[in-house]
């Protein structure tokens, strides 16, 4: 154990008490013995992004088993296995882990001046629980009876021991129990940190974007995960101890798992959502030149979203018939008032800013523009009329992976421009952009025809469709652009090896504004040799231009003396 | 720690004007019974907060116009390296994994943990490796 002081800067002594380099055990175990969030938020990384190729490769054989409306790729069962992994890869062990895993656990703790999270080895434990859970839900392809196949959203009686047997399925909700529990002690050591871990000075209103949308997610991970959970023994409890929760023949309420599982997983979408958002608000204003446009509404429109995504869950059930539409309408329609203010800070940011389009900013501004187009289709289908129309057609289908997709240019944003930070070393611009623009077009051309399908009729979770010219073409249009978003991942692969130690990126690469880019890239143990005086949002920037001080929320006080 | 406190009141006083809403207007149960849990989830730590926001000095990372010098001092104590969260996430895989391919799994599984519980808290009280 290491006692951690913060010393003041004023002693001139560099290397303080507790900031003495770390002697520990070496090689594999000392990966398995850590309990440095930098080094476990890197394996988180690692982690998801491995699991975001796994995820992708089951996406592309989809795409291509539908190119033809009578596809011979895969048999209609192994279909059924691959949308059912395709979605719980990318949503549970993806795009959940990669923002409140592993950024955050290597961002979070740096911006707001802590030498580490507030429970190292329970972070440590979260990391184990995400990877076992991980290759828990994945064995399921090494069994007899195969994957899970219900759809990842498991409905009951679909997903019961009648119609789902099998260990793929528990496997399935053993892995969920696993990095649901992972995601829980998260949340709590989030919530710790930020709340007893930050530097003298950083006070609630001046902690980053990110820092503020991570707390907010913690929130709601610690509302939202327990419910999954439960939820996920009682359908444990059906299955094999003979219960009749969720089914009709033992008086149980098939309709009340849907209640539960979107309890948790409405919240979840902004649990994804949210980390993102605070990757590209950081980007944007640093590629700007400029402090966050509307740094409070910003923290309030994150805390409306949270507070609003509580009542929203049944709007995935309307046409089950017996929710109660207007509530879950007005809940979701309110939404989209501050992810509107957001969507104007966003943009407000950059007005009149010196924009630098780096590969960082060009992934920020795709999300912007991804993201609209899936919030924008989220309206519509917040409104039942529109919903009974569209629901589990390829309109939401493509409403969802507009979303996703938009979380996938926040996540790239978010590595090219923390990357530098945890590895000492920059990324290729030139391939960056490349990547960029692979991504961007092959996000636009893999949706814009699922809308179209969807408005035709075509319903999701299809392995074939009706010999129709214009679905097929369609369809193949949809299937070009993921394998667009294909080639953008093997880019992406391919700039990792390139770059490898190639291009040393200094302490502060992109002259950003928040406490992370004060330390050495990557930050010695415990983070900080010295911290400076904390003023506004940006002690970085204050640092760096004490001509140009912030002048925060109208308070301006004299910086440095 | 008043921001704070004021954050989780606030969201829970929400939660709980929905859970009103919701469950009178409503014909289900479940819905109505989780906000609840979610209000009584943020009230819970929010007053505790609260409380102790109107006993306690102001910290330093509450002060708006603190120097470095006035907040240094003790931080917290970590740890630098630990095998136990290693051998508890195997020992919880093991529990998992009994749930599918048989009971016999749980032996191993609530072994390791007992050992890293064990394990873990005397390394937390002795101090543990550097």
């Amino acid at each position: 154990m290491t006692d951690v002081l913060h010393t003041a800067p004023t002693t001139g002594d560099d290397h303080g008490h507790g900031h003495d380099e770390h002697h520990g055990p070496s090689g594999i175990l000392k990966w398995l013995t850590t309990t440095d969030h930098k080094i476990i938020g890197l394996s988180y990384t690692v982690t998801a992004v491995v699991l975001f190729v796994i995820g992708g490769l089951f996406a592309e054989i989809i795409r291509l088993q539908l190119a033809s409306p009578n596809g011979t790729l895969v048999s209609l069962a192994q279909y059924n296995e691959l949308f059912t992994m395709h979605g719980s890869v990318m949503i549970y062990l993806f795009a959940g882990p990669f923002a409140f895993g592993a950024l955050a656990n290597i961002i979070v703790p740096i911006q707001i001046g802590a030498p580490d999270m507030a429970f190292p080895r329970l972070n440590a434990l979260s990391y184990w629980l995400y990877l076992t859970g991980s290759i828990t839900m994945l064995s399921g392809f090494f069994t007899a009876g195969g994957a899970a196949n219900f759809g990842w959203v498991g409905y009951a009686p679909l997903s019961n021991s009648l119609n789902s047997p099998g260990a793929g399925a528990d496997l399935w909700i053993g892995g969920l129990l696993l990095t649901g529990f992972s995601a829980i002690f998260t949340g709590v050591n989030l919530v710790a940190t930020i709340f007893y871990l930050r530097a003298p000075g950083m006070t609630m209103f001046r902690m980053p974007i990110f820092t503020w949308n991570l707390l907010v997610t913690a929130i709601l991970i610690l509302l939202a995960f327990p419910v999954l959970t439960a939820g996920l023994i009682m359908l444990y409890a059906d299955r094999h101890f003979g219960t009749h929760i969720f089914s009709n023949s033992g008086g149980g309420v098939p309709v009340l798992w849907q209640h539960i599982f979107w309890f948790w997983g409405h919240p979840e979408v902004y649990i994804l959502a949210l980390p993102f958002f605070g990757m590209v608000t950081e980007v944007i204003a640093v590629f700007s030149k400029k402090p966050v446009f509307g740094y409070k509404g910003m923290i309030f429109a994150t805390l409306t979203i949270a507070a609003l995504s509580l009542g929203v869950w049944a709007h995935h059930m309307f046409t089950t018939g017996v929710v109660l539409l207007p509530f879950f309408s007005i809940m979701s329609l309110l939404i989209a008032v501050p992810t509107g203010i957001k969507m104007f800070n966003w943009i407000g940011s950059m007005w009149r800013g010196q924009i630098w389009f780096s590969a960082a900013m060009l992934m920020s501004i795709g999300f912007l523009f991804t993201f609209l187009i899936g919030g924008l289709t989220g309206i519509y289908l917040a409104s039942p009329p529109l919903d009974f129309m569209t629901h589990d057609t390829y309109f939401v289908v493509a409403h969802f992976h507009s979303v996703v997709m938009a979380l996938v240019f926040g996540a790239m944003a978010g590595l090219y421009y923390w990357g530098p930070k945890f590895t000492g070393y920059l990324l290729h611009e030139g391939i960056g952009k490349a990547q960029f623009w692979f991504l961007f077009i092959g996000t636009q051309v893999f949706t814009f025809p699922q809308y179209l399908l969807g408005l035709y009729g075509m319903p999701r979770r299809m392995a074939v469709y009706p010999h129709d010219p214009q679905w097929q073409h369609l369809n193949e249009l949809s299937t070009l652009g993921a394998l667009l978003i294909g080639v953008s991942t093997i880019l992406f692969v391919v700039n990792i090896g390139y770059s490898w130690k190639k291009y040393p990126a200094g302490d502060n690469p992109w002259d950003a504004q928040t406490l992370e880019w004060f330390t050495t890239s990557p930050p010695p143990h415990h983070n900080f040799y010295r911290l400076p005086q904390i003023r506004s949002e940006r002690p970085t920037w204050d640092y760096n231009h004490p001509d140009h001080p912030s002048l925060a929320h109208g308070a301006h006080e004299e910086t440095h003396a | 720690m008043k921001v704070e406190a004021k954050m989780l009141l606030v969201l829970g006083l929400f939660f709980g004007l929905m859970c009103a809403v919701y469950w009178n207007w409503s014909l289900e149960n479940a819905g109505g019974v989780m906000m609840f849990a979610g209000m009584l989830l943020c009230f819970l730590p929010g007053s505790y907060y609260y409380w102790w926001s109107r006993r306690m000095k102001e910290r330093p990372e509450d002060k708006k116009d603190v120097t470095q010098a006035e907040g240094a001092g003790f931080v917290g104590t970590f740890p630098g390296s630990s095998i136990f969260p290693f051998v508890l996430g195997m020992g919880a895989f093991s529990v998992v994994l009994s749930l599918v391919f048989g009971i016999w799994l749980l032996i191993p599984g609530l072994g390791l943990a007992a050992w890293a519980f064990i394990g873990g808290t005397s390394e937390g009280r002795r101090g543990g490796s550097h």
